[in-house]
């Protein structure tokens, strides 16, 4: 694997590390200040910070700007971009425009359906799928094209992501679907949070098997449980997601004002679970609204310090 | 066939409000098959008008008519003699027919009395599902033969989504099957899964309704 982007992260995977990257999701409003101070948490803890792109389609400062935000705080940014709301020209616009801010890292998304956001009246794009947006961002840079064929004045230099959920139905297709992404352009994959890890490390064996952690890093995706109604409400509400019932009854084995260490714990372990399977590059730690709380979490793992990479 | 349902009374009688006559006109097509246009409804939705209106102490005169179909000039023209003296029009036809209506007789009102819903057939008796969304381009043979722009939530050309679960979508709370589970299921039957590991790519949306309204020229029918 060449270097592409030159970015940090891929920096890091280059020279063999375990890569961590972090989340920050921008504010429902202009609240910047708010961003920040979020984000202040993550500094020198991961080696990438990922913005989201209104994440579960509520509308949050937008991505491009809030990437901006986090390089002049000296973090670099992964950029999210999602193709609900944009078409093929607001896309690739919005990746050359990137480029020019200096961002090196995208993730490539479809993005959650508008009905669950708070705007469900919207209407959606989907003009491209997350596969599609891949496709074409790695032939922007690589080939100096837009999808229509035109000639780019200047290639933009993205290290390219794309997600995995090895927990959705059908679980045999879903190795495939990822393979997909990595034809498409995909060269590092953040997974959805994990918490089964048995049929986790079935959905490793099987990519290991067909050679794709060879063509790809793959992070293992942990979000800490806060308590034991979020471990309940990600088991129940939130589509393909397992939560294991022993993380439950371990929540609810201690008092209520130890619950989030408890949590934090699992979290620890699960990392350190992830870390030593077979093709796992990496951890991408979903603190949700928990940023805070990510020192201590990567300090109890073999991911702290981090190391500096040229 | 194009599925269509009733749209509230209380709003048709909004609508019509202002006027002493009207003509409700259905259609013998795709609404009369779905339950929503027909003869059959016509006389309801007219009986409906008279009742409310009459209970509100304001009799309204109303027409019915049924045309043979609402999407063919020739078959408005029997309505000529009917909206002469008529005040408005309430076409229960696809939203073709009031568009028709409204093309033929520049002077009268006409109001839309169904809300045109999609492309489909019925599922089992008083249910229709969507099926078509008539994007130009028909890729469905290449997904063993169901359409993914129209079943699939987010209209995805690489399916199943991480929201896939239990052969349903995230989308509809239980009620919509994955169409990315049942491509999935039916090209493992007919021995094509590999069809599914290439990426599909991009799909040209001009002969969508993304170029513009469209038409359709058949030379030798024309002459």
């Amino acid at each position: 694997m060449t270097m592409t982007a030159g970015s940090n992260l891929e920096k890091i995977f280059k020279a063999g590390h375990k890569a961590i990257t972090c989340e920050c999701g921008p504010p429902r409003g202009a609240d910047v200040e708010h961003f920040r101070h979020k984000a202040s948490f993550l500094k020198g803890y991961g080696d990438a910070v990922n913005v989201t792109d209104n994440q579960t389609a509520v509308v949050r400062f937008c991505s491009l700007a809030a990437c901006r935000v986090l390089m002049d705080m000296g973090i670099e940014p992964v950029m999210q971009m999602v193709t609900r709301d944009m078409n093929r020209i607001g896309l690739q616009s919005n990746v050359l425009g990137a480029a020019a801010l200096g961002i090196k890292n995208l993730l490539c998304l479809t993005g959650d359906h508008q009905s669950f956001g708070d705007h469900p009246q919207a209407k959606n794009v989907f003009d491209l799928d997350s596969t599609n947006l891949l496709d074409c961002v790695r032939v922007m840079r690589d080939e100096g094209k837009m999808i229509s064929g035109t000639e780019l004045e200047g290639k933009p230099a993205m290290f390219i992501g794309a997600a995995a959920n090895p927990f959705a139905d059908p679980f045999e297709f879903r190795v495939i679907r990822m393979a997909k992404k990595i034809t498409a352009g995909a060269q590092f994959i953040q997974t959805q949070c994990i918490y089964d890890m048995d049929r986790f490390s079935k959905f490793m064996e099987t990519a290991n098997d067909m050679g794709l952690t060879e063509k790809c890093y793959i992070m293992a995706g942990i979000t800490p449980l806060k308590s034991v109604g979020m471990a309940n409400y990600m088991k129940k509400f939130v589509p393909g997601l397992l939560v294991p019932d022993e993380y439950i009854t371990r929540l609810k084995g201690v008092p209520k004002d130890k619950q989030a260490q408890e949590g934090i714990k699992i979290a620890q372990e699960q990392i350190q679970q992830c870390l030593e399977m077979k093709g796992i590059a990496g951890i991408h730690l979903m603190a949700i609204e928990w940023e805070e709380r990510v020192p201590e979490i990567l300090e109890g793992t073999p991911l702290h310090p981090r190391p500096k990479v040229d | 066939m194009v599925v269509a349902e009733s749209k509230p009374v209380q709003e048709i009688l909004e609508m019509i409000k202002d006027c002493k006559k009207v003509v409700v006109a259905g259609c013998k097509g795709c609404v009369t098959v779905c339950n929503s246009g027909g003869e059959k409804e016509v006389g309801v939705l007219a009986s409906e008008l008279r009742i409310a209106r009459k209970a509100a102490g304001n009799d309204l005169e109303v027409v019915e008519y049924t045309c043979e179909r609402q999407c063919d000039p020739e078959y408005i023209e029997p309505l000529d003699d009917l909206v002469k003296d008529a005040d408005a029009v309430v076409s229960i036809a696809c939203s073709v027919g009031p568009q028709y209506v409204a093309f033929r007789y520049p002077y009268v009102p006409v109001y839309p009395g169904l809300n045109t819903t999609f492309i489909g057939g019925a599922a089992e008796h008083g249910v229709w599902k969507e099926y078509c969304q008539a994007c130009g381009n028909c890729i469905i043979g290449e997904f063993g033969g169901l359409c993914p722009i129209t079943r699939c939530a987010k209209q995805l050309l690489n399916g199943p989504c991480g929201g896939s679960s239990g052969g349903k979508c995230e989308v509809g709370k239980g009620t919509i099957d994955c169409v990315w589970h049942l491509i999935y299921e039916r090209l493992k039957n007919l021995g094509k899964l590999q069809r599914l590991e290439d990426p599909e790519l991009y799909k040209d949306w001009s002969t969508s309704r993304d170029g513009g309204p469209r038409t359709m020229i058949r030379e030798e029918l024309r002459k």
